[in-house]
């Protein structure tokens, strides 16, 4: 199929919720080691909140993703508050009009989604954020996509980069947030955002493979 | 590790309703958000609106320091965790009488981003907001990059001297312009002793080993200029003051004011202990010292450690710190 249903993609924030609140130990362990190791505490209360608005409301994607954008803006801070709110939020803003989600429109919420948080933080690729794992999936959809690949390859072709970006953090230097402040030390662990980010671009990539197939 | 704690994912929760109760004389909640708290008569006709917002962990930063001629409204994080936009917004609509909100906060990432989303959302509303970030932790980054140093105690100083401002009656822009030059002329440096642990995670996120110190720590940990044996408190006062001098190059005959906080888990004894030299090393320099602040004013949770905080001033900053203001944080 070259496209899903707005309609029935719903259950994709479902099985992201899942995913987070599956990984909440293991974020806040890698947050531990260079940041204060709360990561994975406030992804799942803010992702857990989301799901019991989402429990008296039937919704589709765009809709599922707007609240969890609103509910990470209105009740979490932090970074990640903003930085994802704003993500959720625009991908909601580029979908919510599509009745079919095809590989065009599915573009487009990548694209709004990394200029939105550009807006708000002066992250970098390279400065061992969650930009590192976010823009190369962008990016590798997009050559996919203009290549004239299928849907589903499109999003192979992402959650390989997300990956990617999110294992290349390893090796960086923090540039940016208080683990900046470590220098060398912030080099040979992943950096925490990343990895909240790349499970939920894989996350988000695997069950819309998983609607196309 | 032993706390007086019940679901640690809710201490926060837990706090408010405590500081709520306790300080009802200056303070009550927000009717739209939990996660704010304001003056009883914000927001207060004809002044500009105040407020600040940062992390829980810090008491009484930052919700101690409104009341009356200080802070009008406080957006309350998480631990060691920003306060959302929405909480950041509601503060400001709370604070609002017309006249503009200035917010004074510390300058951390997640702080900036969702005051930021704040000020976007409330000028759809008509409502203007300008900031000021406290940039006084010297150890943070280097001169030459000192807009990206981080706020620590020096915040105290901000919010003192703004709230004084603007209960003066002076226009927003007023209020933005004194509170940058406080903070322009605040710097701060930390020790810490031994690390501390945020309660929902339950065991600290670094480590200072027996014996050793860490000079320049920062608020939340973060790593300081470097690691040493730990030493006499003589020797650690003489060089927190030398490290806020040397950057804050004040001239001979100044007039300084000093705060001396506490982290957490540091006996006030030892704050007078370090002030001792502290004095001595200022008087040296030329320095006379006006105000002398000793206490836990911004804390770390159990950090055990200290906070040197010097403000250069002149008459209108004297002025402004002695003030009349009423707020649970001023002692």
């Amino acid at each position: 199929m070259t496209s899903f249903k707005n309609a029935e993609a719903g259950l994709i924030v479902d099985q992201l919720i899942k995913t987070i609140q599956e990984q909440r130990d293991y974020l806040s362990e890698i947050d531990g080691k260079i940041g204060d190791g709360d990561h994975g505490i406030n992804m799942n209360k803010g992702f857990t909140m989301c799901e019991e608005k989402l429990s008296h409301m039937t919704y589709n994607l765009s809709e599922a993703f707007s609240t969890l954008g609103e509910t990470l803006l209105d009740d979490i801070g932090g970074s990640m508050g903003p930085l994802y709110g704003m993500l959720f939020d625009e991908m909601a803003m580029a979908c919510e009009d599509a009745e079919d989600i095809d590989a065009e429109v599915f573009g487009e919420m990548l694209v709004n989604a990394v200029e939105g948080i550009q807006e708000i933080s002066p992250a970098k690729v390279g400065d061992k954020s969650m930009i590192d794992t976010l823009v190369p999936a962008k990016e590798a959809f997009i050559a996919a996509k203009e290549e004239g690949k299928e849907f589903v390859q499109c999003l192979e072709a992402m959650n390989d980069a997300a990956e990617r970006g999110w294992q290349s953090t390893k090796d960086l230097v923090a540039k940016i947030g208080r683990a900046s402040r470590l220098g060398e030390r912030s080099r040979g662990v992943l950096d925490a955002g990343a990895t909240s980010c790349y499970f939920i671009v894989t996350g988000i990539g695997k069950a819309a493979i998983g609607l196309l197939k | 590790m032993q706390r007086f704690v019940n679901n640690p994912d809710y201490i926060v929760e837990d706090m408010v309703k405590g500081f709520l109760k306790a300080h009802d004389d200056l303070i009550v909640k927000n009717e739209k958000n939990d996660r704010v708290v304001q003056y009883k008569n914000a927001p207060v006709e004809g002044k500009v609106g105040l407020v600040t917002g940062g992390g829980s962990g810090h008491e009484p930063a930052f919700l101690g320091y409104v009341g009356e001629n200080m802070m009008d409204a406080v957006a309350v994080g998480e631990v060691f965790s920003s306060p959302s936009a929405q909480a950041f917004y509601d503060a400001f609509m709370a604070a609002d009488s017309g006249k503009g909100v200035a917010c004074l906060f510390g300058n951390y990432a997640g702080d900036n981003m969702n005051v930021k989303m704040a000020i976007r959302k409330a000028k759809k509303q008509g409502v203007t907001v300008k900031y000021v970030t406290a940039t006084d932790d010297v150890a943070s980054s280097p001169k030459e990059t000192k807009e990206k140093r981080h706020g620590i105690a020096g915040g105290v100083f901000m919010w003192k001297v703004g709230g004084a401002k603007a209960a003066k009656g002076a226009d927003l822009d007023e209020v933005i312009a004194t509170a940058q030059k406080a903070v322009d002329n605040t710097r701060s440096i930390c020790v810490g002793l031994s690390p501390c642990a945020i309660p929902a995670v339950g065991h600290p996120n670094f480590d200072i080993k027996e014996g050793d110190m860490e000079f320049g720590i920062g608020h939340h940990g973060e790593p300081g200029i470097n690691v040493q044996k730990l030493k006499p408190a003589k020797e650690i006062a003489n060089d927190m003051a030398k490290a806020v001098i040397d950057d804050l190059e004040p001239a001979d005959g100044d007039e300084v004011a000093v705060l001396l906080s506490g982290l957490g888990a540091t006996p006030i004894m030892e704050l007078y202990v370090l002030y001792d030299e502290i004095e001595a090393y200022l008087k040296e320099q030329g320095l006379s010292i006006y105000k002398v602040l000793i206490g836990d004013y911004v804390t770390s949770l159990d950090m055990n450690g200290a906070a040197l905080t010097v403000m250069k001033l002149d008459e209108e900053l004297k002025e402004l710190l002695d003030y009349d203001a009423k707020a649970p944080g001023l002692k």
